[in-house]
């Protein structure tokens, strides 16, 4: 960096979709106003996602000579008093989050009015977190591929091409341990090796980039924040396998991160580095992106194929596994957006370093999006091993003020609902699959007190009888019996039996479904019927939720005592069933009232109250 | 020579890409630009409609000028995405799927945006809102109605 920018000042601005969504634009454009303003001269850029999307607005400042400092949740006044004060030669301490160190600069020295400010590896956040695949998420502007090789970007892919083996390539990738980050954990060199063995030509590689697990958003941040790092790792795959052409398939509803892969790839191809002879080596390889268009099922790897050829994304059964019949019933690798970062890094570090990192049989690192209630959500790259208390605890500093942590969701809808009781659990995906649940994509969802159990089993049995494809019966069928049932208990028309019938069909689906999607379509029913199955038994015997949350079995009253009147329950009630003089206690028509709770989670003086 | 011809596929993702561009443009599936599209890519068209019902993204009905999309991933379900959607829902008039009756607004859920440490989440055509607070919706709305003032941007800041 220090190269590349010598003596301006660098202001990058987390822009990736959390970014964004907290307002970073405004950020970035009061930046670029007031710095034109005052006529202060700086190299300002968007970057990626550093993780912390809790703190964001984010905006890192790297001056030359004085250090390099992140800024957090910042509002358009804030970034104008930035500039004031940058623009007169200082680095201010107002809303400094922590100090970013440079490896190869002379701007170690903190300033002494920054002495309180931490490193950025101090902060309880990132104590325990090690950035394989995020390792330049945030850090770099995206677009530019400079930056990416000023990070040591493409050394990975020179060496593979000009001194490696496509064996080799395997060999390495294999005893480095990489295990598929898409949620299954197959290895990956093992899997390389089975398709580099296949005689069927053309080959093919996929990055898998249909992340639509909900409550996770790793592949969309590595897409948005470090593109190239994709690309070198699927170039390298390319090369191993013996294939000459690759897809990326990304869901439909990341515009931003296709917007960005595909600017990332032409500027590849404008370097020689995408294209025919890459390196002079006399291997050409090329990448496109195909745009999905909405369906969960895509994300599984027949149905990925099947879209990719233009039909409907429907699963066929495996085996034939894709490294042997693939895309146009060609040999094909499938690999998640994770892990192809990943292998940029091993290549460029060798196997030994990654298979240090971790515990035996789980080496290297996994990204974890922590979000829910929990007081720090982001996204969290850790060794794995780690146990479910530290990550929930220690990084992600507990649940949301006042309120008891109750469970993690791991795994999407393919996952499970663990009890608090279990967090001394490692994270790997062994543990995790005993207790039920699975690691899956690492979507990692914090559940407290107000967060009624047999609710979320219902919403993912929802989301999986939407999502299936239909063309398996115990999927088809099977889900929509479990979310009928589950709809009787949350509505307090339950009887005992329901629940015999609920956990049977629960064990026919798993057992039956044709694809991973219905197999694993049970396990959010399976879990909270294991761990949290006295809240089924209030539901059904007592017609009571104990997290207050479902509507048939709750009432909503208002504290005249702790009503001021102020009347933003009244506005903001969808259908008009509050009412009340202004600066008297208001009242609910229990009549109307749908007990959708906008007034309790409006009112600022908590007089809502919920009778359960 | 074979006696049965083998079929030639049409390039990688095109039908996909074929679907969304004529999304893009007139903004749902019209009749008439499927027929053409078939032919375009030697396909059926039955196989372009059993597509287009296959995938969320696509629609044959016509959809308003502004797209509100509520997240209903898990975050921003437990964080309250149901009752942003049941809300927007009454303001508008309108259930999800549907479109506001002055063309303004078309309201659908989607499965999750992938913007969960901002939940809960909607998304205005391209514009991520995070965070969202009930209260915001009006002055969200307005900033796409024409001629109404309404928030500036996406960003409401926590201090």
């Amino acid at each position: 960096m220090s190269i590349l920018y010598p003596q301006r000042p660098r202001i990058i601005v987390g822009m990736a979709t959390c970014g964004l969504a907290a307002g970073a634009d405004e950020v970035f454009d009061a930046l670029r106003e007031e710095a034109d303003r005052l006529g202060f001269d700086l190299t300002l850029l968007a970057t990626g996602c550093i993780g912390y999307c809790q703190q964001e607005p984010l905006v890192d400042v790297r001056m030359p000579d004085l250090g390099r400092v992140l800024y957090a949740k910042m509002t358009p006044e804030r970034a104008r008093n930035l500039i004031t004060a940058l623009s007169t030669g200082k680095l201010p301490a107002e809303h400094a989050l922590a100090s970013i160190p440079e490896e190869d600069s002379n701007t170690r020295k903190r300033p002494e009015h920054l002495s309180a400010v931490p490193l950025i590896s101090e902060l309880p956040f990132y104590t325990q977190q090690h950035k394989i695949v995020l390792r330049n998420s945030g850090l770099i502007d995206p677009f530019s591929i400079e930056e990416y090789i000023a990070r040591d970007g493409y050394q990975a892919l020179s060496r593979t091409l000009l001194h490696l083996s496509s064996q080799d390539v395997i060999d390495e990738i294999t005893q480095s341990g990489l295990r598929g980050r898409g949620g299954g954990g197959f290895p990956t060199g093992k899997k390389w090796g089975v398709c580099s063995n296949e005689t069927g030509e053309p080959k093919y590689i996929i990055c898998n980039a249909d992340e639509g697990d909900p409550g996770a958003y790793m592949d969309r941040t590595v897409l948005e924040s470090d593109p190239y790092s994709v690309i070198e790792g699927m170039t390298i795959g390319g090369y191993a396998i013996g294939a000459n052409s690759g897809y990326v398939y990304v869901r439909n509803e990341y515009p931003l991160a296709i917007e960005r892969i595909n600017r990332a790839i032409a500027r590849a191809e404008e370097c020689g580095l995408l294209g025919e002879e890459i390196f002079g080596s006399g291997f050409n390889f090329s990448i496109k992106v195909v745009r999905g268009a909405g369906a969960f099922v895509c994300g599984e790897e027949t149905a990925l194929i099947a879209s990719i050829e233009g039909g409907l994304g429907e699963p066929r059964p495996r085996p034939p596994y894709p490294a042997k019949n693939g895309l146009w019933g060609k040999p094909t690798i499938i690999n998640n957006v994770k892990t192809l970062a990943s292998v940029s890094a091993i290549v460029s570090k060798g196997a030994r370093w990654y298979s240090n990192i971790g515990t035996k049989g789980n080496t290297g690192t996994v990204v974890f999006s922590l979000v829910g209630k929990v007081a720090n959500t982001g996204l969290v790259e850790v060794p794995l091993g780690l146990t479910l208390k530290e990550m929930i605890e220690g990084i992600g500093n507990g649940g949301l003020a006042g309120r008891r942590v109750k469970a993690v969701q791991t795994g999407g809808p393919s996952g499970g609902c663990l009890p608090a009781r279990l967090f001394d659990l490692p994270i790997n995906y062994e543990a995790l699959t005993q207790a039920g649940s699975i690691m899956g994509s690492g979507g990692m969802v914090v559940m407290d007190e107000d967060t009624c159990m047999v609710d979320v089993a219902r919403y993912f049995l929802n989301f999986t009888m939407a999502e299936s494809c239909g063309k398996c019966t115990p999927c088809r069928e099977g889900t929509r019996y479990m979310y009928e049932i589950l709809t009787r208990i949350v509505e307090g028309q339950a009887t005992p039996e329901d629940v015999v019938l609920l956990e049977e069909l629960a064990i026919w689906v798993k057992e039956t479904s044709l694809c991973g999607l219905g197999q694993t379509a049970p396990n959010p029913v399976l879990t909270t019927l294991r761990y949290f199955h006295d809240e089924y038994d209030a539901h059904i015997m007592e017609k009571r939720c104990p997290a207050g949350v479902c509507r048939a079995l709750i009432q909503l009253t208002i504290d005249p005592e702790l009503c001021n009147g102020c009347g933003l329950c009244m506005r903001e009630c969808p259908v008009g069933a509050i009412s009340g003089e202004k600066k008297k206690p208001h009242f609910i028509d229990p009549k109307m009232c749908t007990q959708c709770r906008t007034c309790h989670d409006v009112c600022p003086e908590g007089a809502v109250k919920i009778v359960r | 020579m074979p006696i049965i011809a083998q079929p030639v596929h049409p390039p990688a993702g095109a039908l996909l890409a074929k679907l969304h561009a004529i999304n893009s443009e007139r903004g749902y599936l019209p009749e008439e630009d499927l027929r053409v599209a078939a032919d375009e890519l030697a396909l059926p068209l039955s196989l372009l409609y059993s597509a287009a019902t296959f995938y969320s993204a696509f629609s044959f009905k016509p959809r308003g000028l502004h797209t509100v999309q509520v997240c209903m991933g898990t975050a921003c379900y437990i964080r309250g995405g149901d009752r942003l959607l049941e809300k927007l829902e009454t303001k508008l008039g309108v259930k999800h799927g549907e479109t506001s009756e002055d063309g303004v607004f078309t309201i659908d859920t989607v499965h999750c945006l992938g913007s969960c440490s901002m939940s809960p989440v909607i998304r205005v055509d391209e514009d991520t809102y995070g965070r969202f607070k009930i209260n915001r919706i009006p002055r969200v709305l307005n900033k796409y109605r024409q001629n109404e003032p309404g928030e500036k941007g996406p960003g409401e800041q926590e201090t």
